[in-house]
């Protein structure tokens, strides 16, 4: 489609979107939020963002391989569940960092494993869009 | 605590991972694929090892008490399920060395190979309702990808009405998940197991509505009249190993959810088994009708997984029996049916692999001879296809006793009829596929090119092996009808079963 309201809102929404995506991931440890949603937020920008300038170039704007995403974040959620069977503890089980990080307060294998969550849903949602797109 | 009832799952996710790690390099992809799925066929013979006393293996993911997190969940019914899904992973896994194209490896066969089979393991594992929705996604996902793996057109076709109508499936899920929740406030199904015998006495509506709720979801995964058309539909077109491993394993999951769903966790609904038998005995003969009027390997296949569903969800009605007896038969039918169903499917698919590579077709209309240019894969044809029809002394015809006795003891002459009769018809059309592809003379345009011997090693020692299981338990069932009839025992048992699973909550 080349509709220029599209294409210029877009190119507007698509950082604010992620920006947005990224903000609901945190919020989403102790309120309505999280990885899935999240994910499902930046999957939607970019789609949408493909919708309107192609496939193609909404793969160059991502610039790595969705598939690639997709087994970064299955390798951060293997990671967060060996962390607590490493640690001792159940699978899964949340593990908190000594320290706190500047702005993003004090953080845990549970903030992995929803970015791992996070990566992943744009990564398989992104893989299968851009492929139907293609077609 | 043991780690076993989460390795089902973190096998194959590890395996994922790795292989999208390992993206460039299809050598490497291709040792963790079986490596990966022989681990998981390992933590299924653990499991059921653990298992097959009568324990139940309960896991709360994160250390979390069963009400705030999570539970994972094994039971002898779990166990045998992830070891076949382990055994079919394997199996599909060393054929695809030989049969998937490159192209077609490269797009990511493996990775998505060993997504799918995490989703399928934890649906088995898994004691949590919503958690379930979570796994069916997942396996979803990763099926999807597989289906329209190559990208052809009648491939996306088929895909498209697949996926269309699995989201349909899902989101009836979804709600029912929803409304369970709002009813019990519990998700852990072993509560909602106890919290659901209570309300049924002051609310017995809404229980029976919950659970046709649950039973058309699960329906549409497992391809039950009047959900089958998708079916044929869409795993007619992708490369044998994919088709393969979701004739085996995919419509089972949602077989697999009507049992445990229907045995433990709700309590027993005279009405919804009803309707599960009639449309148990509609899919039976609907669905080997289907197979008997086509002619094409893989279509003829895929009718014959809806027909063969009849048997299993059949097996599932009948156990609602007053008689004790006859309810563990019926149970232990079911599971030992499940079980049968798919080692001999999936390798009538593999098997039918070899037949396209050795003729060039899968259309029987331009395929022969093969008896005499193929004599072991004429035998090892036979051995499943029999097997599929219920000729003793091979699995088919225990699982298929079973089933009819069971139906017998509770009077179900028209089950049992229709059950006779998708036999019979079942045998035609095996017959048909022996009459044409090995028995007629090849026909007249030259002989397709003959794959190399490395090849046809790869694809042919899956067959071999999974043809052995279907003579081993059909020369030696007892092993076999031990271990169903313990997990039949557990199903029958939902209080047990939910207080092992909830935990000390009450």
């Amino acid at each position: 489609m080349s509709s220029v309201i599209l294409r210029t809102a877009t190119r507007l929404l698509l950082p604010l979107l992620l920006v947005f995506s990224a903000f609901i991931l945190l919020r989403g440890h102790n309120e309505p939020g999280g990885g899935f949603i999240g994910g499902l937020l930046s999957a939607g920008a970019l789609s949408a963002y493909a919708l309107a300038w192609g496939p193609a170039e909404a793969r160059r704007v991502l610039r790595v391989d969705p598939r690639t995403l997709l087994g970064a974040g299955l390798l951060c959620v293997c990671a967060a569940a060996f962390a607590g069977i490493a640690a001792g503890r159940e699978v899964l089980t949340g593990l908190w960092a000594p320290f706190e990080v500047p702005g993003l307060g004090k953080v845990s294998t549970v903030l992995l494993f929803d970015l791992g969550v996070h990566l992943g849903v744009v990564g398989a949602t992104l893989s299968i869009l851009f492929n139907l797109g293609e077609d | 605590m043991s780690l076993l009832p989460a390795l089902p799952v973190l096998v194959p996710l590890s395996a994922a991972a790795l292989s999208f790690a390992a993206w460039k390099r299809l050598a490497v992809q291709q040792a963790i694929g079986v490596a990966g799925t022989g681990g998981l066929l390992a933590a299924g013979v653990a499991l059921l090892a653990k298992t097959a006393g009568g324990a139940v293996l309960v896991l709360p993911v994160g250390g979390w008490p069963a009400r705030f997190g999570i539970a994972l969940a094994a039971d002898t019914l779990s166990a045998i399920m992830v070891l076949l899904a382990g055994l079919m992973g394997l199996a599909v896994a060393v054929y695809a060395l030989a049969d998937v194209d490159r192209p077609r490896k490269a797009f990511g066969f493996y990775p998505f190979l060993h997504l799918m089979l995490a989703g399928v393991a934890g649906s088995f594992v898994t004691a949590d309702m919503f958690n379930m929705y979570v796994w069916f996604e997942v396996m979803l996902l990763g099926s999807f990808v597989l289906l329209a793996l190559g990208g052809e057109r009648d491939q996306m076709a088929g895909a498209m009405k697949y996926v269309t109508l699995n989201l349909i499936g899902s989101a009836l899920f979804l709600s029912a998940a929803g409304v369970l929740y709002a009813v019990t406030k519990t998700l852990n199904m072993g509560e909602v197991s106890t919290r659901l015998a209570l309300i049924a006495g002051h609310h017995p509506h809404l229980v029976l509505a919950l659970g046709a709720l649950f039973l058309t979801s699960f329906a549409i995964k497992a391809g039950l009249f009047p959900f089958t058309f998708w079916l044929p539909a869409s795993y007619a077109t992708p490369p044998v190993a994919v088709s393969a491993v979701f004739a085996g394993l995919l419509t089972k999951v949602g077989v697999y959810a009507l049992l445990r769903t229907f045995t433990v966790v709700f309590p027993v609904m005279e009405r919804n088994f009803r309707i599960l038998l009639l449309l148990a005995g509609i899919t039976m003969v609907l669905g080997v009708l289907g197979a008997v009027s086509r002619f094409e390997i893989r279509k003829i296949l895929s009718f014959h997984i809806i027909s063969q569903i009849g048997y299993m969800v059949a097996a599932l009605g009948l156990s609602i029996s007053p008689d004790p007896e006859i309810r563990r038969l019926a149970l232990a039918g079911a599971v030992f049916y499940i079980a049968h169903h798919i080692v001999v499917k999936t390798n009538l698919f593999l098997v039918g692999g070899v037949i396209r590579r050795l003729t060039g077709s899968f259309d029987l209309k331009r395929t022969g001879g093969l008896a005499k240019s193929a004599p072991w894969l004429a035998v090892l044809f036979l051995i499943p296809a029999l097997s599929l029809a219920g000729v003793p002394p091979l699995s088919g015809f225990w699982a298929k006793l079973m089933v009819i006795r069971a139906g017998l003891s509770a009077g179900e002459w028209l089950l049992v009829a229709a059950a006779i009769a998708a036999g019979l018809l079942t045998l035609i059309s095996m017959v048909k596929i022996w009459n044409e592809a090995f028995w007629k003379p090849a026909p007249s345009p030259a002989p397709h090119p003959r794959p190399g011997r490395g090849t046809l090693l790869a694809m042919t020692a899956p067959i071999a092996v999974l043809a052995l299981v279907t003579v081993l338990i059909g020369l030696w069932p007892q092993p076999l009808l031990d271990v169903a009839g313990r997990a039949a025992d557990q199903l029958l048992d939902p209080a047990g079963w939910a207080k092992a699973v909830a935990g000390d909550l009450r």
